[in-house]
């Protein structure tokens, strides 16, 4: 067997290596992003949405001032508002650093019956100033967006 | 003044980097070596400008000078000095100007240390590096200017983000970026060899040293950024798969699989085009990072705020570079020599193995950090890929790797013969199996965990053993002495980062299954139990820092009856910003780590919200990066890589043409 041959079959070989780790990995992806991609919606969106129940969702809006309340065993509630729309959010644990009335937020969790939120996990950002885009877009959707104030 | 001076130099250090990018293209045009030469000069003054306005700017931070709209911004004058210092790039602009100073280091160091390399080459080096140089100084020029001046003057800071306000973020970013401008010298290697359709065995010993030099930097600085985050975030955790961890990880991907290649492409004269396109594709993660964490296109618990003019230009430029970079790529590419073959069952073999997983990993981890932005761009959903996507991606793709990396340096180059280390195989296999089942036996947890368990075990295993078949080849004391004497650094160095990867598993997989996670409201005198340890909420009592208030809680923490421990978790307020974080405080002990995050108080009843992480072996994630690390600095100092810069100088006349 000359060499040229024996080269052209290595060659072949490994592409065909690096062409199934390249197809295992698609369908692992295809897998795994079944149930692991998230979809964000503000408190006006969700209201257009049906069947929502029970998956689980990112929703994102400031948080109405006056009210956070807090009850025992760490259970807090407050609302989510886009300027049009409000939900109602449930949680139980220790909230973030950052998380104050009047601030922009997201809340992971899955729609309880009754336009009632259940988070289980609420995100606030590091920056004080910082809006995340979700936030700031559901925000100048509603039509609440005041340029510089939030920014 | 001095300020005005620092901004004038870094406009002078854009026509620097320009003409060290152009005058060596100039000089090859017009074949003039004076022309060409010129290049080592324009580093070195590229380094001078930059760090002067780099210490002006530092300056103004020290000096707390409000004028200056970035320092206005983010510092404050009761900051510690030590933060005043790292604050320079705690924010966008003052990070880029990290990440040119950086870039300037490292063209001084090649323009220095590569003294002997080819006129020709260096300068064509020196050059890529100029362009990649004058790309930044103007997108900081044009976009992000740092020494912007504030009329009328503040009288005080707008404070400093608190949670910033730690040591292992502060030192996060240089190690970072000396790991992500690292690989830009690579690079400019790889762009070299492809414009002089050239890339002989020499060639690939100039650039190895970079690549293994990017390679530890990044992963300290990734460990750093970890570890910042596990301390102070609250969450118990010490990797998010966050897009700017990711943004970080994906380059380090890269570089792993560059640094394989390049052992083979050294050893063997092999896989050199390969290793050019890895370190294309590093850099070009690195850039892409860079787009990533600036631009703010995606949600991030890092994001800085900013506008999209950055991003679009930051964009153009990954364009540019990555674009360019792979055109160039494929059209000479084919017009190198290629090089010696190699039987699939073979070091090379796995190597090769090692770098189609790691590559197809970063593919991976790409695809899931930016399917939000696709998503974004074409549609109106708005979604975000979470942990979950990445654990079962990444992880079934790594055990492959694992399995390969126990066995794999028991293969000889070239073509190994299967049947002299079959035996051996199964050795470590069942030695490995059996210590697994006797964990199944003692202790419950999932086919995963068991996995991972078995995954550590089989790669410590498997080092060990090579390591000392290779030492214990000598047949008296004296000769195995010599032989652990004589045992090459890079190998020492190589049996030691593998030893970090098993050690890192285990830390990852235990602290993960085994985690404990209490969230409760304690009132003074409560008792928590995790893990057959008392914890009491002894007393509260409050505290001043330089820039803060503070709750201090006291826990006692008995583990029996002599062993007894304290830990003071915090609540802090920094009236500057108006913030309340969470100092969590952690008893780490080799083999667990206690941790105590104090939540708000309750002001009707007195309570505190209390969260408390049990998490066996947490340590070893630290360690087992410790040794990748010192396993890069070890093989970093084998004497083969100082004697492929020294020996230059005897070949120096034969080399230049």
């Amino acid at each position: 067997m000359n060499i040229a041959r024996i080269k052209r079959r290595r060659r072949i070989l490994f592409l065909l290596l690096g062409f199934s780790a390249l197809s295992i990995s698609g369908t692992l992806i295809l897998l795994a992003t079944r149930d692991s991609i998230i979809y964000f919606y503000s408190p006006t969106e969700l209201l257009n949405k049906n069947n929502i129940e029970n998956k689980l969702i990112r929703i994102g809006g400031l948080v109405k001032t006056g009210t956070l309340k807090r009850k025992e065993n760490l259970k807090i509630n407050f609302v989510v508002e886009d300027g049009k729309n409000e939900i109602k959010v449930e949680y139980q644990g220790i909230l973030p650093d950052l998380f104050r009335e009047g601030q922009g937020v997201i809340c992971e969790g899955k729609v309880i019956k009754n336009n009632i939120f259940s988070a289980y996990k609420i995100l606030a950002k590091h920056d004080e100033n910082y809006m995340p885009p979700e936030v700031a877009d559901a925000l100048k959707k509603s039509g609440k967006w005041r340029e510089g104030e939030n920014n | 003044m001095l300020v005005e001076l620092g901004h004038f130099c870094l406009a002078l250090a854009l026509s620097v980097s320009i003409l060290q990018f152009v005058l060596p293209i100039i000089g090859i045009k017009l074949k003039s070596t004076r022309a060409l030469a010129t290049s080592t000069y324009s580093s070195y003054l590229f380094f001078c400008l930059v760090s002067f306005s780099f210490i002006s700017l530092m300056w103004a931070y020290i000096s707390s000078d409000f004028s200056v709209a970035l320092v206005a911004q983010n510092s404050h004058s009761l900051k510690p000095l030590i933060y005043k210092v790292t604050g320079v790039w705690g924010n966008h602009e003052g990070s880029l100007m990290l990440w040119i100073l950086v870039l300037s280091l490292y063209s001084l160091a090649l323009s220095i240390i590569g003294k002997n390399i080819p006129l020709k080459i260096k300068s064509i080096v020196l050059s890529v590096q100029g362009l990649i140089a004058s790309a930044f100084t103007g997108f900081i020029l044009f976009t992000s200017n740092p020494f912007l001046r504030l009329l009328p003057p503040k009288l005080e800071g707008e404070g400093f983000n608190p949670i910033l306000q730690d040591i292992g973020l502060a030192i996060h970013p240089p190690f970072l970026y000396l790991g992500y401008v690292g690989l830009s010298i690579t690079f400019s290697f790889s762009i070299a060899a492809l414009i002089l359709k050239q890339a002989d065995s020499i060639w690939i010993k100039w650039v190895r040293p970079w690549a293994m030099l990017s390679w530890t930097f990044l992963t300290i600085g990734i460990a750093l950024g970890s570890w910042w985050a596990y301390r102070e975030l609250g969450w118990g955790g010490w990797w998010f798969w966050d897009p700017v961890e990711n943004a970080s990880f994906m380059p380090w991907l890269a570089a792993t699989a560059l640094l394989h290649s390049s052992i083979v492409a050294e050893k063997r004269n092999t896989l050199k085009a390969w290793t050019i396109l890895l370190a294309l594709i590093a850099f070009s993660f690195s850039l892409l990072g860079t787009f990533i964490v600036r631009s703010g296109v995606l949600v991030s618990v890092h994001a800085f705020a900013s506008d999209p003019s950055r991003g679009i230009y930051i964009l153009l430029m990954l364009i540019l570079f990555t674009g360019g970079s792979l055109a160039l790529f494929a059209k000479n590419a084919p017009k190198l020599k290629s090089g010696n073959m190699f039987s699939p069952i073979s070091r090379e073999g796995a190597i090769v193995i090692n770098n189609i997983i790691f590559s197809a990993a970063a593919a991976t981890v790409l695809l899931g950090t930016l399917y939000p932005i696709f998503i974004d761009a074409l549609t109106t959903n708005k979604v975000s890929v979470g942990p979950p996507y990445f654990e079962s991606v990444f992880i079934p793709l790594m055990v492959p790797a694992i399995l390969l990396c126990g066995f794999s340096p028991m293969l000889t180059w070239k073509r190994a013969v299967f049947d002299n280390i079959y035996e051996r195989i199964i050795f470590i296999f069942i030695v490995s199996i059996l210590i697994t089942s006797f964990l199944i036996y003692i202790r419950n947890g999932s086919a995963m965990t068991f996995l991972g368990i078995f995954l550590s075990i089989w790669l410590f295993l498997g080092t060990i053993y090579d390591f000392f078949e290779r030492i214990l080849r000598g047949k008296s004391f004296n000769e195995v002495a010599k032989r652990i004497v004589s045992y090459p650094r890079s190998a020492y160095g190589m049996s030691f980062a593998h030893i970090g990867v098993s050690i890192f598993i285990l830390g990852a997989t235990m602290s993960t299954a085994y985690k404990t996670e209490i969230e409760t409201s304690v009132q003074i005198g409560d008792k928590i139990i995790v893990e057959n340890k008392e914890l009491i909420f002894e007393s509260i009592k409050q505290n001043q820092g330089p820039n803060w208030l503070a709750d201090v809680a006291t826990f006692r923490i008995s583990h029996n009856e002599s062993d007894i421990s304290f830990l003071y978790p915090e609540r802090r307020f920094y009236p500057a910003s108006q913030i309340n974080t969470s100092e969590p405080a952690i008893l780490s002990r080799l083999f667990y780590d206690l941790y105590i995050v104090l939540g708000e108080k309750d002001i009707k009843n007195k309570n505190f919200a209390v969260r408390v992480y049990y998490s066996p072996l947490l340590n070893f994630i630290w360690i087992g990066i410790a040794f990748m690390a010192f396993g890069g600095i070890l093989s970093l100092s084998d004497k083969k890589h100082r004697v492929s810069y020294k020996t230059l100088r005897k070949n120096r006349n034969l080399s230049i043409k």
